[in-house]
């Protein structure tokens, strides 16, 4: 089998792709495609870096597992996506995840936001799931071959995250009063940042089909919430959207410190192998 | 389990044939099964061997979950991520294991959080630099499946059961560990003494992870003629030094006690004394970590009351709404 065989077959979206594979990909991305790369690659970082922490702290053994298992398929999508990226720009997905400063980063506001109670970290998890089943199950027609391979692996994963964040709602919802106050307030400090996931910026007229427009995702994103929400008996919030502007390297003040620990002991040894 | 088989259980006490069966089943090296007669004293024993090692697994999971977020590399923050969370998965299967013996795991955990139950001394040092993230994969879970694979045939059925899983994703983390320490051993020179110090700092600890001197250890031998523990605390520590020794020249480093020999009248490996009295110390609770150890699961504990609550409250609205339905 030809070199150039062996990468088709490893991107096709029946295989599971790891970033291994992507490393070793004759194609490089557009500089656009990179970019996108970037911003998908990014959420799931920092989300996966948020998610982290609660292992070990989960209310009950079974919830260690789950998150964990989230946070292990966000960092798996995050390396691909950085690694497909870097493939750009000569770089592996360790230095863009840990030698980038922060106005490089390009994730949004929404998975900055702090892990709060288990509530507000459910609130987060329930925005980032929906909208990401109803990215990545478009990504999977793009016209990159490598961005719909990517997205064909994670719209698996993401769908149990989706049915994890869903029968948390509605416990957390119809539980006690307690749980109930929780729950409103959770979505309450979370729906300022939905807005910024559904806005266009510039880059997106460069992707053609390679990319997925953020505001066509907005009207099923809304119908999936909406329809939880009604089983939960819970009203939408009604509170002003955040500006975001993390897609620009425009950031919350909370970035700083994840990256921090992100990248404390790689940048302590720089040039070293881990 | 049900209510229903423990009280048999227990009823059973003094049941003749069931006592003969017991021994029967013992003298074949047969499995115990939950709903078999066995003696109290058996059942308490295994509760308290099965739930401590639970509380290990659960209390392990801190010192390496406190690296997830710093871990250097993406890969191997994945793999550390999958570790932590495997410990979780072994502490739920020995919870359930335990279980079967009669004890509920809010019972289990109400007693590690009011201080009543013991857990591994070992996650009462500190982890202080990556590469104590290799040594404890190296040496800590190096020790513990020395430990535990002779326990796959313990007689305790479930127990012995959820020890052979527990061993093969073990195994991987002795692997993962050793592949760290390899990757620092060949690194700069500077990560090579991260290396070398934390191995230093784990050889001793992970060498009384396998309990007292034979002489000073009261419960290995009725264990023993229960056919839950197969070899001696210094039997199986003698074995794993053999072990380290192969293993510490393949990594290029050394190991910190410089009395290792093998002794060839006994066929087995002896080391330099070690520091009994700091093992005592740390049993007591007064290692470095224990108050950190315990703080964070009562506070995970407490916190997240409020979680489980809502949720027994949901499937009970739940349940409640099937049953109207049908």
């Amino acid at each position: 089998m030809s070199e150039a065989n062996a990468s088709a077959t490893r991107i096709t979206p029946g295989n599971a792709l790891r970033p291994e594979d992507i490393a070793l990909l004759d194609t490089k991305p557009s500089d656009a495609v990179a970019q996108y790369a970037l911003w998908l690659g990014d959420d799931a970082l920092i989300l996966a870096q948020r998610l982290g922490w609660w292992i070990s702290r989960a209310p009950e053994l079974e919830e260690d597992v789950a998150l964990a298992n989230i946070a292990l398929d966000q960092i798996g999508h995050a390396r691909s996506f950085l690694t497909y990226a870097g493939r750009a720009w000569d770089k592996t997905e360790d230095d863009l995840a840990y030698f980038r400063r922060e106005p490089e980063f390009r994730s949004v506001h929404l998975v900055e936001q702090p892990n709060g109670d288990f509530a507000r970290t459910i609130a987060r998890q329930f925005v980032v799931a929906l909208y990401q089943w109803e990215l990545y199950s478009r990504l999977v027609g793009s016209s990159d071959p490598t961005l719909a391979a990517i997205a064909a692996k994670a719209v698996k994963e993401v769908d149990y995250h989706r049915d994890h964040s869903i029968q948390w709602i509605l416990r957390l919802a119809q539980g006690t009063d307690e749980s109930r106050r929780r729950m409103i307030a959770g979505l309450k400090l979370t729906w300022p940042y939905v807005e910024e996931l559904f806005t266009d910026y510039p880059l997106v007229d460069e992707l053609g089909d390679a990319g997925v427009r953020p505001s066509t995702l907005r009207e099923p994103f809304d119908a999936a919430v909406r329809a939880i929400l009604v089983e939960a008996e819970l009203e939408p919030p009604e509170v002003p959207g955040s500006v975001g502007g993390g897609r620009l390297g425009r950031h919350s003040e909370h970035l700083g410190y994840i990256i921090a620990e992100l990248q404390v002991l790689a940048r302590e040894y720089p040039g070293a192998s881990w | 389990m049900t209510t229903t088989a423990i009280d048999a259980g227990s009823r059973a006490n003094h049941d003749d044939a069931g006592e003969q069966q017991f021994n029967e089943l013992i003298a074949q090296d047969s499995r115990i099964e939950p709903r078999d007669w066995m003696p109290a004293d058996y059942r308490k024993s295994l509760t308290r061997q099965i739930s401590q090692h639970a509380h290990s697994e659960i209390i392990g999971m801190q010192p390496e979950a406190n690296w997830i977020t710093r871990a250097p590399s993406l890969k191997r923050k994945a793999v550390l991520m999958a570790k932590v969370q495997d410990e979780a998965g072994h502490g739920l299967y020995l919870y359930s294991a335990a279980e079967t013996l009669g004890t509920p795991r809010d019972k289990m955990t109400e007693d590690l959080i009011a201080g009543k139950a013991r857990y591994s001394s070992i996650f009462n040092y500190p982890v202080l630099t990556w590469a104590d993230i290799g040594a404890i994969g190296w040496l800590v879970d190096g020790a513990a499946i020395c430990n535990q694979v002779p326990l796959c045939r313990a007689s305790y059925g479930p127990y012995g059961r959820a020890m052979v899983r527990i061993c093969k994703e073990e195994s991987f983390h002795q692997r993962q560990g050793f592949e760290i320490l390899l990757e620092l051993a060949n690194g700069t020179p500077e990560q090579r003494a991260m290396a070398q110090d934390a191995v230093n700092r784990w050889y001793a600890p992970s060498l009384m992870m396998f309990g007292p001197p034979d002489e000073d250890s009261p419960n290995s031998q009725q264990s023993m003629l229960w056919n839950i523990k197969r070899f001696s605390n210094d039997e199986l520590r003698s074995r794993f030094v053999g072990m380290m020794v192969e293993q510490v020249r393949a990594l290029g480093l050394e190991l910190p006690n410089k009395e290792v020999r093998f002794n060839e009248e006994t066929g087995r490996w002896e080391h330099g004394p070690l520091d009994w009295n700091e093992f005592k110390e740390v049993l007591a609770g007064r290692g470095p970590c224990n108050a950190q150890r315990m703080e964070r699961r009562r506070e995970a504990h407490e916190e997240g009351a409020w979680v489980r609550e809502a949720a027994a409250a949901y499937a009970e609205k739940q349940a409640l709404k099937h049953a109207q339905a049908a």
